[in-house]
């Protein structure tokens, strides 16, 4: 552990480190949300009017959600009333009007802020298993090794480029897993999404490198609402993972993705996020909402589409990845590591639709509450008429440090089909002192013997990530669960 | 190396060490016998520095410092090692990871340098033949799902790759049959050498069969009340505890 302890101990003395802001010009949309609002953000993209016209039904749509019930309120989370007329949907650094053409065009001062997050946007420097799709508030800046890509034929790019350059493959799927009417927040982001990434793997290949796309919100008062899209041709492959930062800024931020999979028969898509926005400070001021609609579709018989979470970051996270499993003997994943401190809120789990014969789902959640935080799993595992044979397993475990924290477990079940077996396990544990003495007895610090029994008790998570990103996730938690000792 | 003077320590606001006096010089091994709840287990943890025990009185001299204004983790650093008579479970943690944070730690605390993977794993293949321990156990989750045997074996192997000056062994015979008694008694055995020492505690003498004690010292009521050679151990197996019980109470009365 030599290394990774030290630099775990490294990080938690030190404070959220993503939280700089970087001062760039930028050309921006006047604050609040109308139909002239809709039409800017679509020709400032150059859309065609399908694209238009979908984000105006979602809009309008919206408006009487918001007219009616308004938010969901079914959710286990607290927080002020949000003024959607103050918030900023379209903000982008200024750049040439076509967009860069190549690393060199791209604002350096751009290239420099991912730099300091990390994240080398220069092809030479950047491990050679990953492709990156760097996204600065409402726009994708550059993206990594599309020409290696394309060269298989895997379409991987901005999405405003994708509805530029392959609008046949984004009309056909957008929306076809979170339609537009699915929910507010989704119905938002419907409306005025700005970018985001698209992938598209032709059949029969499998992607030789880890697709990636980090998120950056950097401008204050803006919302961020990115849309994902990754499709999967028949007996394709793909490993995506997606990261994300913030400035550390007092007011709350709102982050309002969606992200749609669709694996055609024999496709594989494994979706990680490392999810690290600004929680706020300690005493629960400023951050990021995270409320996003993440969704599969196991359109075709034999694929998969498993999603691997690690939460840390946001203020309040609102998100439940899920399988629509269609296809027969399709199989649906859920691995989730959800930690909330200081006064953090969580409410995440998954959905398991089971609608094809013999298919399978397994989640597993691990919850770890420390501070004042509040995490609640959310699940719901649906067995549908057609679903003979199917099968699920659940896990969900939540560990506590201290006693101003919360757990809860939600589970929910709805069984139409006598033939499928679901099986459920939940347990609740806190870090005991009898580990932390018998860690201590052996020499280990209390700090680093709360990061390795968390590691510990996460571990059936953290091994399902691509393996950098598992030490990444490490460290983490160990960075999130500083000052919760003692 | 160690010496007790008058320690008094209660846990749960019930007083349960009443004065004990011991004396350990580096080479010697220590038998501490006594019936249950005695307070043997308590002693073990005070040394250990062991939060939910309270010392009342007294004072610990270790090395020349004062042993209990140290944390646990320094304690440990210095040298001071708990075989536990419970062993307690990680999930998620296998012994070797968490064998090298320990190690570790210590090495950096004594200023030496850190052992890498493959350094630490060379040295942890020689300590594992100490107590025979099988490669796949010490790979598993530490302590979960490990018969009895197990669990006190892996403490004698933790010992090993710790390698302390100051063991303190809490009850490592209970629960084994007597093949796995002789494996951990002999690589307790290997074990000493002229610049450790260890106390050795036990509820029966078996152990001391294997384990040849240089002093044995029995505890009644959180009180030492007989010292004396490997014999007395022999004694107490013949007559059992009870014929002690007249002393205890007579210490009680004449400190009283
Ligand atoms: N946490 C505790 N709270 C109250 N009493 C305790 C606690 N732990 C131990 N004791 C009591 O202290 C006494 C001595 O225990 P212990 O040192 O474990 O004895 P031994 O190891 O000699 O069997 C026993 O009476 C036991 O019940
Ligand atoms: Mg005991």
């Amino acid at each position: 552990m030599s290394n990774q302890s030290k630099t775990i101990e490294a990080l938690a003395n030190q404070e959220y480190k993503y939280g700089f802001v970087t001062d760039i010009e930028t050309d921006s949309a006047p604050r609040g949300l109308n139909e002239d609002i809709i039409r800017l953000i679509s020709s400032k993209k150059n859309e065609p009017p399908f694209m238009l016209e979908w984000r105006l039904k979602a809009y309008r749509h919206w408006v009487k959600m918001e007219k009616s019930e308004g938010e969901p309120k079914w959710a286990n989370v607290k927080y002020p009333p949000i003024d959607y007329q103050n918030i900023i949907y379209y903000s982008a650094p200024k750049q040439k009007a076509d967009g860069p053409k190549s690393l060199d065009e791209v604002d350096p001062k751009l290239l420099e802020t991912f730099e300091k997050l990390g994240i080398s946007l220069s092809e030479q420097k950047r491990l050679s298993g990953i492709a990156v799709d760097a996204v600065f508030d409402s726009v994708s800046v550059a993206t990594t090794f599309k020409e290696k890509l394309s060269e298989l034929g895997i379409i991987f790019c901005a999405f405003s480029e994708a509805v530029e350059n392959h609008p046949e493959l984004v009309q056909k799927y957008l929306g076809s897993v979170v339609p537009y009417t699915d929910n507010f927040f989704a119905t938002l982001n419907s409306a005025v999404f700005t970018d985001g990434s698209f992938c598209y793997i032709p059949k029969g290949v499998r992607c030789p490198m880890e697709l990636s796309t980090y998120f950056r919100i950097n401008q204050a008062d803006t919302g961020q609402f990115e849309r994902t899209l990754i499709i999967a041709d028949e007996g394709s492959y793909v490993s995506y993972l997606e990261g994300c930062t913030a400035p550390m800024r007092d007011t709350n931020q709102l982050h309002a993705a969606v992200v749609e999979l669709i694996a055609l028969d024999n496709a594989q898509i494994k979706y990680s996020t490392i999810q690290n926005w600004y929680p706020g400070d300690k005493e629960g001021k400023g951050g990021i909402y995270n409320f996003v609609t993440k969704r599969g579709k196991c359109l075709g018989k034999n694929s998969k589409i498993s999603w691997t979470q690690v939460e840390t970051g946001s203020a309040i996270t609102w998100k439940y990845p899920s399988c629509i499993l269609q296809g027969e003997n399709s199989i649906g994943e859920f691995y989730s590591v959800a930690l909330t401190n200081n006064y953090q809120q969580a409410d995440t789990g998954t959905k398991m639709i089971h609608l094809g014969k013999n298919t399978r789902s397994t989640i597993i959640s691990k919850g770890i509450s420390a501070g004042h935080g509040q995490n609640t799993y959310r699940g719901l595992v649906k067995m549908q008429k057609g679903a003979t044979g199917a099968r699920n397993y659940s896990q969900c475990d939540s560990l506590l440090l201290g006693d101003k924290c919360g757990a809860h477990t939600f589970p929910y079940l709805e069984v139409n089909n006598s033939t499928s077996q679901v099986e459920h396990e939940a347990s609740t544990s806190k870090i005991g002192e009898d580990q932390l003495f018998y860690c201590k007895q052996r020499g280990i610090s209390a700090e680093d013997a709360v990061n390795m029994i968390v590691n510990g008790f996460c571990k059936t998570v953290l091994r399902e990530l691509p393996m950098e990103f598992a030490v990444e996730a490490q460290k983490l938690l160990g960075v999130s669960l500083e000052g919760s000792v003692g | 190396m160690l010496e007790i003077r008058n320690l008094h320590a209660s846990v749960g606001g019930k007083e349960i060490l009443r004065g004990i006096d011991l004396t350990v010089n580096a080479g010697e091994v220590h038998a501490v016998m006594g019936p249950n709840g005695s307070g043997k287990s308590t002693l073990a943890h005070v040394l250990a520095g062991r939060e939910t025990y309270v010392v009342t009185a007294g004072e610990v001299v270790y090395e020349g410092k004062d042993l209990l204004a140290m944390s646990p983790e320094d304690r440990a650093r210095e040298g001071i090692f708990l075989a536990f008579q419970y062993p307690v479970e990680i999930p998620g943690v296998s012994t070797t990871y968490f064998l090298k944070a320990g190690v570790n730690a210590i090495r950096k605390h004594r200023g030496l340098e850190e052992l890498d993977a493959i350094e630490f794993l060379a040295m942890v293949k020689e300590k594992m033949k100490l107590v025979e321990m099988d490669q796949a156990l010490i790979n598993r989750p530490l302590n979960e799902g490990f018969s009895g045997g197990e669990k006190k074996r892996n403490e004698i192997f933790q010992m090993g790759v710790l390698d302390p000056k100051l063991a303190i062994l809490d009850e490592t015979d209970s629960g084994l049959d007597i093949d796995a008694l002789k494996i951990v008694a002999n690589g307790v055995n290997a074990f000493r050498s002229p610049a450790r020492a260890m106390l050795v505690i036990t509820h029966y003498q078996r152990l001391l069969n294997y384990i040849i004690p240089d002093f044995v010292h029995v505890i009644f009521d959180g009180r030492i009340v007989k010292s004396g050679g490997k014999a007395l151990a022999l004694e107490l197996e013949e007559k059992g505890y009870d014929w002690l019980k007249p002393e205890a109470d007579l210490a009680q009365h004449t400190i009283a």
